[in-house]
Parts: structure tokens; sequence; C-alpha cells
């Protein structure tokens, strides 16, 4: 018989060891998903992994690596801080959208005029928009004990029907020829969000991400908040018995995450998607739930983590084109990096027993 | 005692990972028997009765039921050799029925209006009065356990095992519980009696037997041996009695007023017109049934359910409206019962811990930034001066046993140089020796001229260390009185009586 075990102290080395062995059982049940496909397992996983950084065109693809990567880390960092004080935002999907909106249409506002003023106000604009929009789910939380999961997640889908109303009507390019969407903002210099230095991908997202790493970990580790939300998520009670006013760290939580989305959705829109479209969310907001939590909702884990689902992302549409693996297939790859992150996980706080079992 | 005994263990022996919880354990119980097993927290009680009662297999040795090999595999088939147990912590559904309860528990339920009949009849015979078709939530505690004996009287044991019966009675409630154990004793039904109150097992018990650290350590004879004598064969060495040097209470330092609050949760109690004073000083030990209002009345005082303005004042300031940072501020302290979840966070460190509740006074914090190094200073002051046994303050809260962890937990709180500190269950599953330091603790703080405020069920704790005492009951504060010269009766009554019992007498 095999059976769990709880760990006397949760197990330091397992949890730093758990993303590694993700990735390399991944590898391996991956690999054998692409040899029964028919596709040679080898070169599919080096053509993931390895293509986007060092093969043949790794020059495109590296600046690539951080246009995708920033929205994602930005979008993480501030879900796991709610996360950690088990607060589920899950609508950052939406926040994004709104932040996207609330942004461009600042700056739309002022078209044609250039000044060095629209930009920030972009920004700010931007931040509201997405800090607004997580504000529902957590007022009506605190107010009437709502879900947030619930609520939140609706509100990504009646975001993306703002979205499309906006781009069919008020934000429609007046000389876009009839076609649905905004002007772009590329060709707008003032409200452009271009890169700092050409050729890199590093454009004011990837700057902002880094930022938000380096503040939330600085957050965690040494202010009172931090830690407010590291005990509010291990035991509530206790929590409340030092001091922790739990609906101001609702309102804390969620306001941070929405307001990282909403500057996510702003720097995406005004940089690398140019304009506001029917089709401009491309699920950012969903998959960074999985950046939070394969980087174990530690800053630097996220930090790690999205770049390497921004690998996974880059790297699975090379092997689409080049080996032509299915995109389904590409998406398992993905979902069997998160689950076996949950599994190894379970090994943090227990530990495999051989042996006779107990009753209870 | 006959020559075959109704029970009889040998040479058992169960490991835990790093732990011995039983070594070469062996027992006899003769039919009719009432056998104490003594022991502190962690002397492997719990784990041998688990083992009678198949919950847990024995590693080696063996045991004999009525001169046959005995060997449960689950409590079904002890509960078909005849063996019934009361649980410390009721398994009862609030919002179903007594009966529904009793069926529940049972392998062939009759049908629930010929079982609502059983039950009257058997808690008629054993004078335990309970109504089949009471819900469960609105019952007492008393008359949840007596749910918990009828269930397992219905199954006619020929033993039956009872886990520390009477750390949730009134005295009055013992004294039923005891006239029905000696009923069932008379009629030929074992009992093993687990408890580490010393006093009733004297009144009650035939034999005992004393474990410690997963060891036989001794038999005695109940009625013929000191509490004092048996306590110390428990623990293994002479026991000092908590001092203190009696002095006049100085001025008013907790003066709660008319302190009224709602209901936290449906199973819970709302504190009703709560008025006590607490002088510098002095220690005000508060009685009662567990679930008459005490985890409300902490929360209260603590801050984490702040009541209305004028409701509680400290130094004449109004603190009524005040959360736990700022009461804490002023210097108004307090140690939940629930040690694991609430009064620390298990699987955060000793620092951390530390950090929960020492922020403000220590100056562990500054602008909001955190000072780990001084934290862990702290954390480290704690272990040593309240002798918490751990390997180091970075370990996490889970890892300690309860009795260091409330160590721990109330010397946090006695450390910070409170003006006021209010505790609930300070000993609660502490062994003898530190639960002695706990009080000493907490007296020394008195002597410091600190308002102390002690929430407890263990009366003897109460009366050993209380300048004044009063007792919750249905959220109501009894009148404070002078804890010198109670009696055990009067104690009872301020308590409430036997809940529901006053029937009989008037």
């Amino acid at each position: 018989m095999v059976r769990l075990e709880k760990r006397p102290q949760p197990s330091r080395a397992f949890s730093w060891a758990t993303p590694i062995l993700a990735v390399i059982a991944t590898m391996i049940f991956g690999g054998l998903l692409f040899a029964a496909l028919g596709k040679d397992p080898v070169a599919s996983i080096q053509t993931i992994f390895w293509e986007p950084l060092f093969g043949d065109f790794a020059f495109y693809y590296r600046p690539q690596l951080l246009i995708k990567g920033a929205p994602l880390v930005l979008i993480a960092i501030g879900l796991s801080l709610g996360f950690k004080a088990g607060i589920w935002n899950i609508g950052a999907e939406g926040q994004y959208i709104m932040g996207a909106i609330f942004g461009a249409a600042a700056g739309l506002a002022f078209y044609p005029t250039q000044s060095v003023f629209i930009f920030p106000l972009m920004v700010v604009a931007g931040a509201f928009g997405g800090w607004i929009w997580a504000m529902i789910p957590a007022v009506l939380k605190v107010r009437f004990g709502t879900n947030e999961i619930l609520v939140s997640l609706m509100l990504v889908y009646v975001a993306e029907q703002f979205l499309a109303s906006m781009s069919l009507g008020l934000l429609k390019n007046p000389e876009g020829f009839g076609f649905p969407g905004s002007r772009n903002l590329q060709q707008y210099a003032s409200a452009h969000n271009g890169e700092l230095i050409a050729g890199s991908g590093m454009h004011w997202g990837v700057a902002a991400a880094l930022i938000a790493v380096i503040f939330a970990y600085v957050l965690l580790t040494r202010h009172r908040l931090g830690f407010a939300i590291r005990v509010t998520g291990q035991a509530p009670k206790a929590a409340r018995f030092s001091g922790v006013n739990p609906t101001r760290l609702v309102l804390f939580c969620m306001g941070v995450s929405g307001l990282l989305a909403g500057l996510a959705g702003l720097f995406e829109v005004a940089g690398p998607a140019g304009q506001i479209t029917i089709d401009f969310n491309v699920g950012y907001g969903f998959t960074a739930i999985i950046v939070a939590f394969l980087g174990r909702l530690h800053p630097i884990g996220i930090l790690l983590a999205g770049g390497l689902l921004a690998l996974t992302y880059i790297g699975g549409d090379i092997a689409q084109s080049q080996l032509g693996l299915p995109a389904a297939a590409i998406q398992v790859f993905q979902g069997m990096l998160l689950f076996f992150l949950l599994a190894f996980d379970l090994f943090t706080q227990f530990r495999l027993r051989f042996g006779q079992a107990e009753v209870i | 005692m006959t020559d075959t005994p109704l029970l009889a263990l040998s040479g058992l022996t169960k490991a835990y990972p790093g732990v011995v919880a039983n070594d070469d354990v062996s027992l006899r119980i003769a039919p009719g028997e009432v056998h104490a097993l003594l022991g502190e927290n962690g002397a492997g009680k719990s784990t041998l009765v688990k083992m009678i009662y198949g919950l847990v297999k024995p590693d080696s040795g063996k045991m004999e039921m009525n001169g046959t090999t005995f060997a449960p595999q689950e409590p079904r088939d002890a509960r078909a050799a005849g063996v019934g147990m009361v649980f410390q912590h009721f398994s009862l559904f609030d919002a179903l029925s007594v009966a529904e309860n009793i069926a529940l528990g049972m392998e062939n339920a009759p049908k629930l209006r010929r079982l609502s009949h059983q039950i009257r009849e058997v808690s008629e015979a054993y004078g335990l009065p309970l109504s089949p078709d009471r819900i469960v939530g609105d019952l007492s505690a008393g008359e949840r356990q007596r749910v918990e004996i009828i269930r397992c009287l219905l199954q006619d044991p020929k033993l039956l095992i009872m886990d520390e019966p009477t750390s949730v009675l009134t005295p009055q409630e013992v004294e039923i519980l005891f006239k029905t154990l000696r009923k069932l004793s008379a009629e030929g039904t074992a009992i093993l009696y687990i408890s580490h109150k010393l006093e009733e097992i004297r009144s009650l018990c035939d034999s005992a037997t004393i474990l410690r650290l997963g060891r036989v350590v001794g038999h005695c004879t109940p009625a013929h041996t000191t509490a004092r004598e048996m306590a110390e064969m428990m623990v293994g060495s002479t026991l000092k009695t908590p001092t203190r040097a009696g002095k006049t209470p100085g001025k008013v330092v907790l003066d709660i007023n008319r302190l009224s609050a709602k209901s936290p949760s449906a199973f819970g109690m709302p504190l009703r017109e709560i008025t006590v004073q607490v002088r510098a000083g002095e220690v005000l030990g508060i009685g009662g049934v567990a679930g008459n209002g005490q985890d409300e009345l902490l929360a209260a005082l603590s801050g984490e359910a702040p009541c209305a303005s004028g409701m509680i004042a400290f130094d004449g300031q109004d603190v009524g409206p005040l959360g736990p940072t700022a009461r804490r501020k002023l210097g108004i302290l307090t140690a939940p019962e629930e040690r694991l979840g609430h009064a620390a966070a298990p699987d955060m460190t000793l620092v951390e811990n530390a950090m929960l509740t020492g922020a403000a006074r220590e100056k562990l914090e500054r602008r909001g930034m955190l000072d780990w190094p001084a934290a862990k200073r702290f954390a480290e002051k704690i272990i040593e001066k309240f002798d918490v046994r751990t390997p180091g303050s970075a370990n996490v809260a889970r890892s300690l046993s309860g009795g260091n962890l409330q160590k721990f937990v109330i010397g946090r709180e006695v450390l910070q140089r409170p003006r006021v500190l209010v505790v609930n269950q300070p000993t609660w599953g502490v062994d003898a020796s530190a639960a002695a330091a706990i009080r000493q603790a907490l007296l020394d703080l008195a002597e410091n001229d600190a308002a102390v405020i002690v929430i407890s069920q263990d009366l003897d704790e109460l009366m050993e260390i209380s300048d004044l005492f009063a007792a919750l009951n249905e959220g109501r504060l009894s009148e404070p009185r002078p804890a010198q010269g109670l009696t055990v009766e009067e104690i009872g009554l301020m308590m409430g009586g036997a809940h529901g019992m006053e029937v009989a007498h008037v």
C-alpha cells in the first residue's frame, strides 16, 4: 500500500524543485504525446524550447518573448497577491480589456494633438479602467458577500461586449472605411508605446512588469501589508486576531490586481496591438492565472514562469508551422505543465509512505 | 477481581514516525470494574483506547476479550464485540434530532418511532433525561454527551470507554453522569475512564493505570491514593504549586459595562449585558461550560468583534469600537483558546508568529516596514523565557506540540508587558509542569499590576489562581465573587446548575 503522510514541516527543497520537476515531466509526457501523433518527440520538444531562444530566427523570436511575457507577468503579479490571501480574482481578462479601452479612449480623445503628457495620461486612465472593473466584484463581495470568482468571471464577458461595442461604435476609426476597430495608436506618436530600444521588444509594459515584480517582492517580504496578505491566506482567523481588516484587504488585493491588469491592457493596445478591435484580447488574463501558480505565487517565480509560458506559446507556434503539430496538442502540452506542477506540489506538504495502511 | 478478565491487553506497542505512542502496555479490566487511565497529554491514552476500539492497529502485542483473541479491524468489529466509546469531541449533526443522530450511528437502526421508544426507556433507566425529538443544535454540552452515551448503551456494551467525559460538564452534571456510570458498573458493564481530573477519579474509579510517555508507570487504587501522588506519578517528578504574594488590588483598569453582542453564527452564543470591573493586580477567573459565550467574550475583548461605544473602558478611555491593533497599542492583549489557526498561523514560522501580535508593542514595525531580525530576537526571547521546546525559531507553528505552542502563545503576550491580559483556556491540553509554569506567569503578571482575566473550564485551575470568580452561562456573566471560600455547589449554581434537570428537584 502506498499512502501519503503529512510532513511535520513543509519541505523547502521540494518547494523549489517542483517547477523544475514539472517542466521535466511535461517534456517527457509531451514528447510521448507528440510521438503518438507521429512526430519526432525530440525535434518537437527542441522546437518548442530551443528554437525561439537559440534557433536561426531567434533575433525575431526573442523580442516576441518579452512582448508576450510582459503582460502575463504584470497580470500574474497582481493576481498572486490576491491568491495568496485567498481572494480569487478570475476576471483579469475583463480588467485587461477595460484598461485597454480606457487608456486608448483617453489617448484618442486628444487625437491629433501631440504632447508628452498624453501617454502618461493614458497610463493613468488604463490603470483606472482595470481598477474600477475589479472594484465591482470587490465592493459586491465586501458589501453583500457575493462570490468574487463568479462576479469577476462574468464581468469578463460584459467587458468583451463592451469591447465589441467600442470597436464598432464610439471608438471606431472615422477614416477606417467602415472596418471595425479604432485608429491605430502606433501611428499616433504621442500615444504610441514604442520600443524603448529598437529591435529588443522592450517597451514600457516590460519595464512596468519588472517594476511590479520588485514592488511585489518588497511588499511580501518586508511590508506589513504583504504579511497581512500571507497570514490571511494561511489562517484567516489568526489574521483577524492580529488586526487585519478583511474588508480593506479584499479592496486592496482586488484593486491592485485590476490596476495591473488594466496597465497590461493599456501597454498592449498602445504598443504591440496598436488598436482596439473586437478580437483585441487573446486570453492573457486567463493564462496569467497559470503563470501565477506556476511561479508558486512568488514574484521571482512568476517572472520565470511568465518567460516559460511565453516560450511555449512562441515555440508552439513554430512547432505548428514547421512540424505541423495541431494547435490542440500544444494546448494539451501547456495544460500538462500546470497539471504536473500541482501534482508535484503535493509533495511539498506530504511524503509517500509504503507499507500497511491504517484505518483512519 | 475475577479470574478471567473482560479485557486483557498484553505488550501492546504502537509507534508513529518519530514517536512511540504505546510501548509494551499491559492492562486487565474485570467485568463491572471502573478502571481509570491516567496520564498527561501525549502519554498515549488516546492511542491505547483507539486500539481497543479498532481505530488503530497495534504494531505488536495482543488483546483478549473474555479469554479469546480480540483484534478489531475497524470500530464496527469492536462494537460487535461489545465495546462502546464516548469521544471527547462529539460527532453529532446539529441540524438533526436526537433520535436521527442516534440512528445514524447504529449498524441496524430500527424504525425511528421504535428507536425513540428505546431511547426513552434507556434514558429513564439510567437517569439521563433526554427527549428523542429535540434538535441537537439546541442541546447543552451535557445533553449532547447524553446522546453519545445513550447511543452506546443501546448497543448493550460490555465495556464502555469514556474519553475526558467531564470536561464539558457542570459539577451537578458530573454527579448525574457518575450516578449513571456507577449503575452501569453495578450491572456488570466495565468502564474504561480517561481523565486527568484526579479528584473525580478518586471518587469514581476502582483501579487506575498510569501512563507516561507511552509506558505503564504504575497502578494504584485511587481511593487510597492522594491526588498529588497520582499527579506526581503522571509527571514523574514533584510538582511546584504556583505561589503569589497576596496584595491589595489597585484602581480599576478594565471596566466592562453592559457588554452585549449578537451571536456571530447560528450555533454561537450572544453576549448579554456583561458587567464586570477588573483592577490592576487582580485575577478574574471566568468559569462556565464550553459554548456559553467564552469565545464570543474573548473576541469582544480582543477587538476582533468590536462592540458599541461605552461598553468597554480601559483606564477610563472608551475602547469599545477599537480594533485589535489599537487595543494592543494601549496594552490590552489576548490569547484565544484555539492555538492553531487562531492564536497562531499553523504553517508560519515562530518568527512570523511572533510578528503576528508583537508588531505594534515590540516595535517590530516602522512605518509599515517589518523588522524581521527584531522579530527573530523576540521569538527567541519567548522560546528561552518560556522554555518552548523546538529546534529553532524557523520552525513552523504546527510542528510544535500543543503544550509547547501554548507556552509560546502565552509567552508572546506576557512578554509584551500587557496592562490587561485576557486568556481563554490557558492550559488546555498542556502537561502538568507546563501548566504550572503558565499559571505562575499569569500570577507574576498580576503581581506587576496587570489586570488578568482567565477564562477556563478547569475549575481547579480557576480556584488556584483567581481573586474573583464569575461564571458564564448562556452568554450572561454571573456576579463576580471572591474566589476564596466558594464551595463546589455555589460554583455549580453560578454555572447554571444541571442544565434542564432542575425539574426533578423542585
